[in-house]
């Protein structure tokens, strides 16, 4: 009887800590889309659960100002920054991971070593490129300066990846005389997809993510990416902040970067752990 | 051996074909490495190498190429006065430089000690099997999946003195007896600093951690049931060395990156002498006070620190980096 009540102690425990660890992570999130949906003075009036539905602060991020073009902008960047670093990173790994050369371990330890590079170590070197390359204030200067981090990463990953795969998928290849060439994009990429796109994936919500060379690299509303344009998301004076339209602004983006860490739940994990490079 | 010998002899021709395929397969690897190569000196060799020789002179942000070299003199300088006293300047004697390398070791410390340890907790219990388990598993990923920029405006908009949710509960509660401006005031701004980045990088931490726990083979779990081993003695005897090295990378990992913390603190407390990091200080020399050789050899001092401690975790660590054997 008391085994019993001692064991159901535990499960209540276990149980409660559960409940504990799934509301402190969710929590936040709920909150943000709670308040997105309130207006006027709903809005400092604190409630734990929904009191009013209105969408005047998504109508009012998406028609004033220049949020959808920043949707729009950092779309593009992180897009064009992740096709330009899985291209390089394909054709490297395959050199990394399935060629025996000298210095091999070397260009590994650089690539790892700058992954984990400070950003505001190149900040000002790169301050001076992008300028002298006249791309400043564009998105090229964003799609130029996040390859810094894109590249090593999916570098990193994509060589570990392919480590593992047997040496006999390559012979019978090899053994018809195809070219190194031919054995990566007819060979390597058919079985690479889920590797490119866990890699992708998380080198795009990295890219997504970035704030530092966004804000430094950008001057105007509209070529700035989200992060910055809702970092800097003000009212019409200094002290009035306009909570509702950044709740909204920041459920918009959110969004679908929650249903696609979700979608690809296991792949990302296994990616994280395997690259366990950055997060 | 005699198989080896017979085979050596059967297949003399085999080494030379094999050296000749060897011999294209490394000059093809060389072409396939130089684009990434090139990209990476353009983005981070280059810059760096700038933005260490502006350090060394007095280049202002609105002429870039008119500086002068200067030597250590942004790092220490001094000068004699006539009554015989030695006056230092520099970044090495300046106190907001020493406030801000305070704050970054600060932060670093106590968020990955706290990130450790609140991961290890989730990743035990992600580890146990019970109804639901995938349900959690999602949950703790949002926090993850959430924008640095945006969550710390959703968690400034809670932390918020007049109309934020957290003094609403806490007072309810009884924890605190009157509102507190958790990132204005500076006695809380770090620790609000603190709830946050914990908050968003626990799952991470808690996902490595899972990730080295599920290696450790059941067995050995039910091995020590069947012998009586009081759980929390199998935790620290037999658990723990065994998922110390998958979590001795994460740390690192996550140590390296909290030393160069930026977007979080840049957004939630802006303006914060109890917070401000290297990062942060750097950037604000650079590009808004016009100190931009001052805030080059900040950002210098930062990458040697970071660099020190990269090479002893390579070093320590002995990172894999021969590639398998082919």
């Amino acid at each position: 009887m008391t085994m019993d009540l001692w064991a159901i102690t535990k499960r209540v425990a276990f149980y409660a800590l559960v409940l504990f660890i799934v509301v402190v992570a969710v929590f936040p999130f709920y909150y943000a889309i709670l308040t997105s949906f309130k207006s006027g003075t709903d809005l400092f009036r604190v409630s734990y659960w929904p009191t009013s539905f209105s969408l005047d602060n998504y109508a009012a991020v998406l028609n004033v100002g220049d949020f959808p073009r920043n949707v729009l902008n950092s779309i593009f960047v992180a897009s064009v920054t992740v096709l330009l670093a899985l291209f390089l990173a394909v054709t490297a790994s395959f050199a990394l991971s399935r060629v025996r050369f000298r210095g091999r371990g070397l260009i590994l330890m650089t690539i790892l070593a700058v992954s984990m590079f400070p950003q505001i170590a190149v900040l000002a070197g790169l301050f001076e490129v992008i300028r002298f390359l006249g791309i400043y204030n564009t998105p090229w200067a964003l799609i130029f300066s996040y390859t810094i981090f894109t590249l090593p990463f999916t570098v990193w990953v994509l060589t570990t990846f392919m480590r593992d795969l047997p040496i006999e998928i390559e012979e019978a290849a090899i053994v018809d005389g195809a070219t190194p060439w031919v054995i990566i994009t007819r060979v390597f990429m058919p079985l690479m997809w889920p590797a490119l796109v866990t890699t992708g994936l998380l080198a795009f919500i990295g890219a997504w993510n970035e704030f530092l060379f966004a804000l430094t690299f950008t001057s105007s509303n509209a070529t700035r990416t989200v992060p910055v344009a809702i970092a800097l998301l003000s009212g019409g004076t200094q002290h009035e902040i306009p909570w509702g339209a950044i709740m909204a602004a920041s459920v918009i983006v959110t969004v679908p970067l929650v249903i696609l860490v979700l979608v690809f739940q296991r792949k990302i994990i296994s990616g994280l752990t395997a690259g366990g490079v950055k997060g | 051996m005699t198989a080896e010998a017979t085979a050596g002899t059967v297949v003399r021709t085999q080494p030379q074909i094999q050296s000749e395929l060897m011999k294209s397969r490394v000059a093809a690897a060389m072409w396939f490495l130089v684009p990434m190569l090139v990209a990476l000196a353009i983005v981070a060799g280059w810059p760096l190498l700038r933005t260490i020789y502006f350090s060394l002179t007095n280049t202002s942000l609105n002429n870039l190429y008119g500086g002068d070299f200067v030597g250590f003199k942004n790092y220490l300088s001094w000068t004699t006065l006539k009554s015989g006293r030695t006056v230092f300047s520099g970044l090495l004697v300046d106190p907001a430089w020493w406030n801000a390398v305070g704050n970054t070791l600060r932060f670093a410390v106590i968020s990955v000690t706290l990130e450790t340890v609140i991961g290890m907790i989730v990743a035990l219990v992600l580890n146990a099997e019970f109804k639901g388990r995938g349900i959690v598993r999602a949950a703790i990923l949002i926090p993850w999946a959430i924008p640095t920029i945006v969550s710390a405006k959703m968690w400034s908009w809670m932390l918020n003195d007049q109309f934020g949710i957290i003094n609403d509960l806490f007072l309810n509660l009884g924890i605190i007896s009157q509102k507190v401006a958790w990132t204005a005031t500076a006695d809380t701004a770090m620790t609000a600093v603190l709830i946050v980045d914990i908050w968003k990088t626990t799952p991470f931490m808690a996902l490595l951690i899972l990730a080295g726990l599920q290696m450790v083979p059941k067995d050995v779990y039910e091995a020590a049931k069947i012998d009586g081993v009081h759980p929390v003695k199998v935790f620290f005897k037999v658990t723990l060395p065994l998922v110390r090295p998958a979590v001795m990378v994460a740390v690192i990992f996550r140590l390296l990156d909290a030393m160069r913390i930026f977007d979080l603190i840049y957004v939630l407390t802006p303006n914060s002498k109890a917070t401000k990091t290297m990062s942060v200080i750097s950037r604000e020399n650079l590009f808004d006070f016009d100190k931009f050789a001052y805030g080059s050899a900040q950002s210098t001092l930062l990458f040697l620190m970071i660099a020190v401690m990269t090479g002893l975790y390579i070093w320590l660590g002995k990172v894999r980096f021969d590639g398998g054997d082919r």
